[in-house]
């Protein structure tokens, strides 16, 4: 494997997560001979992200699962800078101050920097006990013992998004009282059909979980040793623990300071490269625009993440990129499998198909038109994945036999034939 | 305590010993080539493609539902295909071959 490249060369990446850490391999694997230096705050060798929130709340595996062992790093000769962070980028003598004082010269200059659970601005938040965000393994590990040190182990969960969901059923399944409190009229309005809302709902309720929709809260009043949530329609409600799960701001404090463009995350071409072409950015921090929906989009998901950062290290190594552009998510919550793939913004048209020889599979395919945009799939991979060959074929689909669930899904039955 | 070969994408083959857990985690905790398992291993991202040797693929046996409509992701699929982020290693697993999905 040739790359032009020389050993004189310095790539600097800025966070390790799984844009970074997978940046930092996918440059040697495609023959990168310079320096690579990986530099993130968290101190934790790097981890898997999406099971803090799922598995690792509920497993005696403490959070933490590696994304690489540390021989891994050794071996490919990536230089880890673990609880250091980056204050300072100087484009012009393009040179990065970390907050140890150091100084480091880079010939390119990756930011990975993701992005940090939002506060709310919400009276008596900042001086609750036991609150917690749920983004790094030290949030997890935080939740884990404040929970096992708690006595009635009575959960508030702000937000019912995936992260929130998530987090209740798996604080559920170690027995706790968990009460999920959403603004919206309904959960996960703003990714999906109200079709789903309601099921995500149900499977919650019959779990155990008391979930509210149209619930702003006002207030945190905390006494001794307990809190009480309180919402703007007077209710209150008991928490010995409160998680916050209402969204993400995108980490741009250092692309601000270096003047580089921030449009809903810094402003990245098809290649990862900012508006200066020696920095790069990946993952949840980009905005991109997107080829298949046409349209500018800033993505949070490990599969965005990873791909972008394949897309960087090939263009840095100056090999051709190939970027998929239809994203997926997953999402597991009790025994449920939640797997989505493309983007549902701007459907006016959906189909529900509930399989009848599988209870509890099925999915919604959202179209605009004729045209497939995504694919919400509970229990049943096979519609994730014709939902995913479609969208990428932009091949027209038989919506008469999609809907028809006397008909086992496959590609030919859905297929419309011209 | 098993010796599982991988064949990577270059036709060379690595061996390396695991004793438990997946056979997708000691691929990754050993750096073979081709095998992400960006899912972390919960069959979700068919990134851990392996063909089974033939002869060998009673060992592991056959996927389970979802995985093999996992599978259906990749062109490459053929009879003897499993996302080995499902295939747990066992003592019974030594002298496993694997060839990495292309």
């Amino acid at each position: 494997m040739t790359c032009t490249n020389n050993t004189q060369d310095t790539c600097i990446i800025v966070g390790a997560s799984h844009g970074g850490v997978n940046l930092a391999f996918a440059l040697r694997k495609d023959g990168y001979t310079g320096k690579i230096k990986l530099v993130d705050a968290d101190s934790n060798l790097p981890y898997h992200r999406p099971p803090l929130s799922k598995t690792h709340l509920v497993s005696e595996q403490p959070a933490g699962q590696l994304l690489k062992p540390i021989e891994g790093y050794e071996k490919a000769q990536i230089e880890l800078t673990l609880g250091v962070s980056v204050i300072d980028v100087n484009r012009q003598y393009k040179k990065i101050t970390l907050s140890d004082g150091s100084v480091q010269s880079y010939t390119n200059l990756v930011l990975a920097t993701g992005a940090t659970p939002i506060i709310p601005p919400i009276a008596g938040l900042k001086e609750a006990k036991n609150v917690f965000t749920i983004r790094t393994a030290d949030d997890a590990k935080a939740i884990t013992t404040a929970f096992n040190a708690c006595e009635f182990k009575r959960v508030v969960v702000i937000g019912g998004g995936y992260v929130g969901l998530e987090t209740a059923a798996s604080l559920r399944k170690c027995g706790a009282k968990v009460t999920v409190l959403e603004r919206e009229s309904r959960l996960l309005a703003r990714v999906t059909a109200p079709y789903m809302s309601d099921y995500f709902y149900g499977l919650h309720q019959e779990n155990g979980v008391s979930v509210f929709n149209d619930k702003n809260v006002s207030e945190i009043r905390t006494s001794d040793n307990e809190n009480s949530v309180v919402c703007s329609d007077g209710s209150e409600y008991l928490a010995d623990i409160i998680i916050v799960g209402v969204g993400v701001r995108v980490n741009t404090v250092l692309a601000e300071q270096a003047d580089l463009i921030i449009e809903n995350g810094i402003v990245v071409n098809e290649y990862n490269q900012t508006c200066d072409k020696n920095i790069f950015a990946i993952g949840d921090c980009c905005a991109q625009f997107n080829p298949h929906y046409q349209r500018w989009i800033r993505l949070e998901s490990v599969q965005n993440a990873v791909d972008q950062a394949k897309v960087a290290a090939a263009v840095i190594c100056e090999k051709p990129p190939k970027y998929n552009p239809v994203p997926w998510f997953w999402s597991d919550q009790y025994a449920v499998k939640l797997q989505m793939v493309g983007l549902s913004q701007g459907y006016d048209n959906i189909i529900t198909r509930k399989e009848s020889d599988k209870p509890g599979s099925f999915s919604v395919w959202y179209f605009k038109g004729e045209e497939l945009l995504a694919v919400d799939a509970v229990n049943h991979a096979k519609a994730y994945v014709l939902g995913t060959k479609f969208i990428n074929s932009h091949v027209e689909m038989n919506k008469h036999k999609l809907m028809d669930n006397t008909v086992s899904l496959t590609a030919d039955i859905v297929k419309k034939i011209a | 305590m098993a010796k599982i070969t991988f064949i990577t994408q270059d036709n060379i083959p690595v061996t390396v010993e695991g004793e438990s857990g997946s056979v997708m985690a000691l691929a990754v905790d050993n750096n073979i080539a081709g095998i992400d398992g960006d899912c972390g291993g919960v069959c979700s991202c068919a990134t851990c493609h392996v063909h089974v040797a033939k002869d060998q693929f009673s060992l592991v046996g056959e996927a389970s539902e979802i995985e093999k409509d996992m599978l259906e992701l990749d062109d490459s699929t053929d009879d003897y295909s499993r996302l080995c982020c499902q295939i747990d290693i066992t003592d019974e697993l030594d002298g496993l071959v694997l060839t990495v999905a292309g």
